[in-house]
């Protein structure tokens, strides 16, 4: 694409976000930022912004206490950074910060200037003092395109973002054709990134031919994997990424209105992208004549009430025809005969973040990143047994070694690695053999997963593998719409053949059936859900077998996770006499005296739980664990007094 | 249905039916309109369906259709301090059915259950989003991270402690006056 020079208007709105912002970080006097997005939130930052503020009025110091969005570092919310030119130190980026902290590092820091080195994780920038973050591998693999700007800018600040850069691919856009702005799209080879990895050019492409008018776009952000929050805390960090992207999408089209559809459980993320709109439309980066240029365009936010099914495209369409979101035969595709009939694109929220770097930096550019058949980045949310949990944002073509080993951390507490299911509830469930697999569309759909909605659930060997197929048969099962016979029903034999196997009631023959039946599903499936929601049993099926033969022949559990294939009882060789610790933390007064004073475990009552492991102390770490229940030592329980 | 109850309901249906002119006579607005309904009263009484059922002009079982297709809506009232257990992946595989059991266990109710003094009420919800911090259960709007069997306890005999302080206190006051 040919580059332009920046338009007169926007060189105004430009101007005027650059000089705002530069009153706010010219300011000598300390800033303290404080990740605010929804995980934030969580972890306590509300109170640890408010005991910044408070101890700062306390001790009469100036300070600006700034609200971020997040930028992926879960393990470590609340994150604060705190910027004190004064002391000589560069940014520092501090993890966990607690009240009690915020209260000691205003004393210490800001007023005596001291920046705690226990405290610290690194600096945010490379100096002389302080070793930086990107030093840490946690930082420094990661590749950010989709989520550069998150947890640097104010979510609720337009300026914040038009100073860094924000619109200025918009502008570019306004001032070329739209055809130039579709082939930019499609040479740069941008996929779906909302699971599927459709092209997204050839989306742009067909309604950017299409004469019938009006013609929509949706910004699906719909997400609805329990696991995977990347969607949201886009919204959440940096929204007018998003909404750039999208008029880029609409400009070169020929859209008029677009819809955001957000789920309603994410209120944050609802409130912060109205914001966003509000913000663009008053500096006339939407709305009416857009930047001078008689483009016209508005989007509006709808809330979706939380139906999995509807992240499918024809699902969401009717969703927001006011329907129940059942997914209709395709073709006609959406981009042909859409919302209210009419063509409609609809994108990822991550796709049309992708956008805006895409026009800026060139197709080419883009093209670097990542592989040949699948360019530019991912993001996942990383979760389950792993040292530093949370969102990253790698090149595609990573492997799998790098994501869970060498960003995340690894496994916590020295354990092995059992398995990653990639993908949530569509995806597959891999094991070690796959560490070396690349991330991309094509490798992980050979492996009989997909990328989905990007969530992974990294598995110790504590973690039961037919356990986790079964969490996500339950899912899929709950959310099957109910339209096709296969995925209604099917999806209900497959879940109550696997509850059989995690009670040890299982049949050998179910292995076969189980395998049998969930080709089935997938062929007598119109849409992604029912035709993936086999996919964990599938592969678990044929990556862990010897799990599932376990389970079924031994009625044993290898991750001693299955309740009903699992017992605990009490070492009496390690118990110690007199000890009274696991009594109280057991929630069904299952654990009894024997008659030498040790502990034993009444097995009728006992739920379970594990709290008694935990309530043990260590110099004694008496409580066992084993699979199957028959191995159980009888510890006589004395007749009772009374 | 007490007479207080029967005045409740009244009141909410009234308030709802002069909402409901805000809205637009179509069924695009149908979702929108629950959605309205359930932020104010926190469910959606199944009286209040046949009226937006009039209102959008589609027969009441297409508004129950709908309403029921999505997990956001409720057709029970919650209770005083409703419980949200979350049961995304990572929650369990921390153990968060676990949680889950130990609520139930110790409110005598099961999920999507209120008390019959209706101060609790259980629900699961899929992922908050704090992954970190599995096993995840809200109590009202506060998130408990690292959730444990004890800590369930805990949490409910801070509510009922609090409850019976301010029931002493009001005791008090009555006798001084």
């Amino acid at each position: 694409m040919r580059d332009t020079v920046p338009s007169e208007q926007f060189k105004t709105i430009l101007a005027g976000a650059k000089s705002q912002y530069a009153h706010v970080m010219q300011k000598p006097e300390p800033k303290i930022y404080v990740g605010l997005a929804t995980c934030g939130i969580a972890s306590g930052a509300l109170e640890t912004k408010q005991a910044f503020e408070e101890a700062l009025a306390e001790r009469q110091l100036e300070a600006q206490v700034l609200t971020v969005g997040c930028g992926g570092h879960c393990y470590a919310e609340p994150v604060v950074i705190i910027d004190h030119p004064d002391s000589g130190f560069p940014p520092i980026f501090y993890p966990n910060v607690s009240p009690g902290k915020a209260k000691m590092l205003t004393k210490l820091f800001l007023e005596e200037g001291d920046p705690r080195f226990e405290h610290l994780l690194g600096a945010t920038v490379e100096n002389e003092l302080i070793p930086s973050v990107m030093t840490f591998s946690r930082f420094n693999l990661e590749e950010r395109v989709i989520t550069a700007l998150c947890g640097q800018v104010d979510p609720e600040q337009i300026v914040d973002y038009i100073a860094l850069g924000g619109y200025r691919s918009l502008d570019k856009a306004l001032q070329s054709r739209p055809d130039e702005i579709v082939s930019e799209i499609r040479d740069s080879g941008l996929r779906g990134r909302g699971g599927a990895g459709f092209p997204t050019g050839a989306k742009w492409e067909i309604v950017h031919r299409a004469n019938n008018r009006p013609k929509y776009l949706i910004c699906n952000a719909d997400e609805g994997d329990p696991g995977a929050y990347m969607d949201r805390t886009i919204i959440e960090s940096n929204p007018h990424q998003v909404v750039e992207g999208m008029a880029i999408c609409a400009y070169a089209t020929g859209i008029e209105k677009a819809i955001v559809y957000v789920r309603a459980e994410y209120p944050l993320a609802v409130r912060t992208m109205q914001k966003a709109i509000q913000e663009a439309k008053q500096q006339n980066l939407l709305g009416e004549d857009i930047l001078g240029t008689g483009f016209s365009f508005s989007i509006e936010v709808f809330q979706g009430s939380g139906a999995f099914v509807c992240g499918e495209e024809s699902a969401l369409v009717q969703s927001i025809q006011g329907k129940r979101g059942m997914p209709r035969h395709r073709p006609p595709f959406p981009v042909e005969k859409g919302l209210w009939g009419q063509p409609t694109i609809i994108n990822n929220v991550k796709t049309l973040a992708s956008v805006p770097p895409i026009i800026d930096k060139g197709a080419a550019w883009f093209k670097n990143i990542g592989t040949a058949e699948s360019p530019g980045t991912a993001v996942f949310s990383v979760v389950g047994d792993v040292v530093h949990p949370g969102l990253v944002e790698i090149p595609m073509g990573a492997t799998l070694q790098t994501l869970i080993f060498d960003i995340c951390g690894g496994i916590p507490n020295q354990k092995k690695f059992k398995a990653a299911q990639i993908g949530g509830p569509s995806g597959g469930c891999l094991s070690k053999d796959f560490l070396d697999t690349p991330i991309d569309f094509d490798s992980l759909a050979d492996a009989g997963a997909m990328m989905g909605s990007g969530g992974l659930v990294v598995m110790s060997e504590d973690s039961c593998v037919v356990d986790v197929s079964r969490y996500f048969l339950d899912f899929t099962q709950k959310e099957s719409c109910g339209k096709c016979t296969f995925c209604r029903i099917g999806t209900n034999h497959l879940l109550k053949m696997l509850e059989r196997m995690t009670k040890g009631v299982g049949q050998l023959e179910d292995l076969q059936i189980l395998k049998r039946l969930s080709q089935d599903i997938q062929l007598g499936s119109l849409c992604g859900l029912g035709k993936t929601a086999p996919n964990p049993v599938l592969t678990s099926l044929q990556y862990f077998e010897n799990e599932y033969q376990a389970h079924v022949v031994e009625k044993r559990c290898p991750g001693m996770t299955c309740r009903e294939l699992t017992a605990f009882y009490i070492d009496l060789e390690k118990c110690a006499r007199g000890c009274d610790a696991c009594v109280g933390s057991c929630p069904t007064d299952a654990i009894f005296t024997t008659s030498t004073r040790k502990k034993g475990i009444d097995q009728q009552l006992c739920v379970k739980c594990g709290e008694c492991v935990v309530a043990c102390p260590p110099e004694y770490d008496a409580v066992e664990r084993v699979s199957p229940v028959s191995k159980v030592p009888i510890i006589e329980k004395p007749k009772s007094k009374l | 249905m007490t007479d207080q109850a029967k005045d409740e309901l009244q009141e909410i249906l009234n308030s709802i039916q002069s909402e409901l002119s805000n809205f637009q006579k179509e069924r695009s607005e149908l979702i929108p309109i629950l959605q309205m309904i359930q932020e104010k009263f926190q469910y959606l009484p199944p009286e209040a369906l046949s009226l937006v059922a009039s209102h959008v002009d589609i027969p009441p079982a297409d508004v129950y259709g709908v309403a029921t297709f999505y997990n956001q809506f409720r057709f029970h009232p919650p209770g005083k301090h409703p419980v949200k257990v979350c049961l995304g992946t990572a929650c369990h595989v921390k153990g968060g059915d676990i949680i889950l059991e130990n609520f139930e266990r110790k409110l005598e109710i099961s999920e999507g259950e209120t008390t019959a003094d209706k101060e609790f009420s259980i629900e699961r919800v899929a992922c908050v989003g704090c992954c970190a911090l599995a096993p995840v259960a809200l109590l009202g709007e506060t998130v408990h991270g690292n959730m444990a069997p004890s800590k369930v306890e805990g949490l409910i005999l801070r509510i009922e402690v609090e409850k019976e302080k301010a029931r002493r206190e009001k005791e008090k006051q009555n006798q001084n006056a």
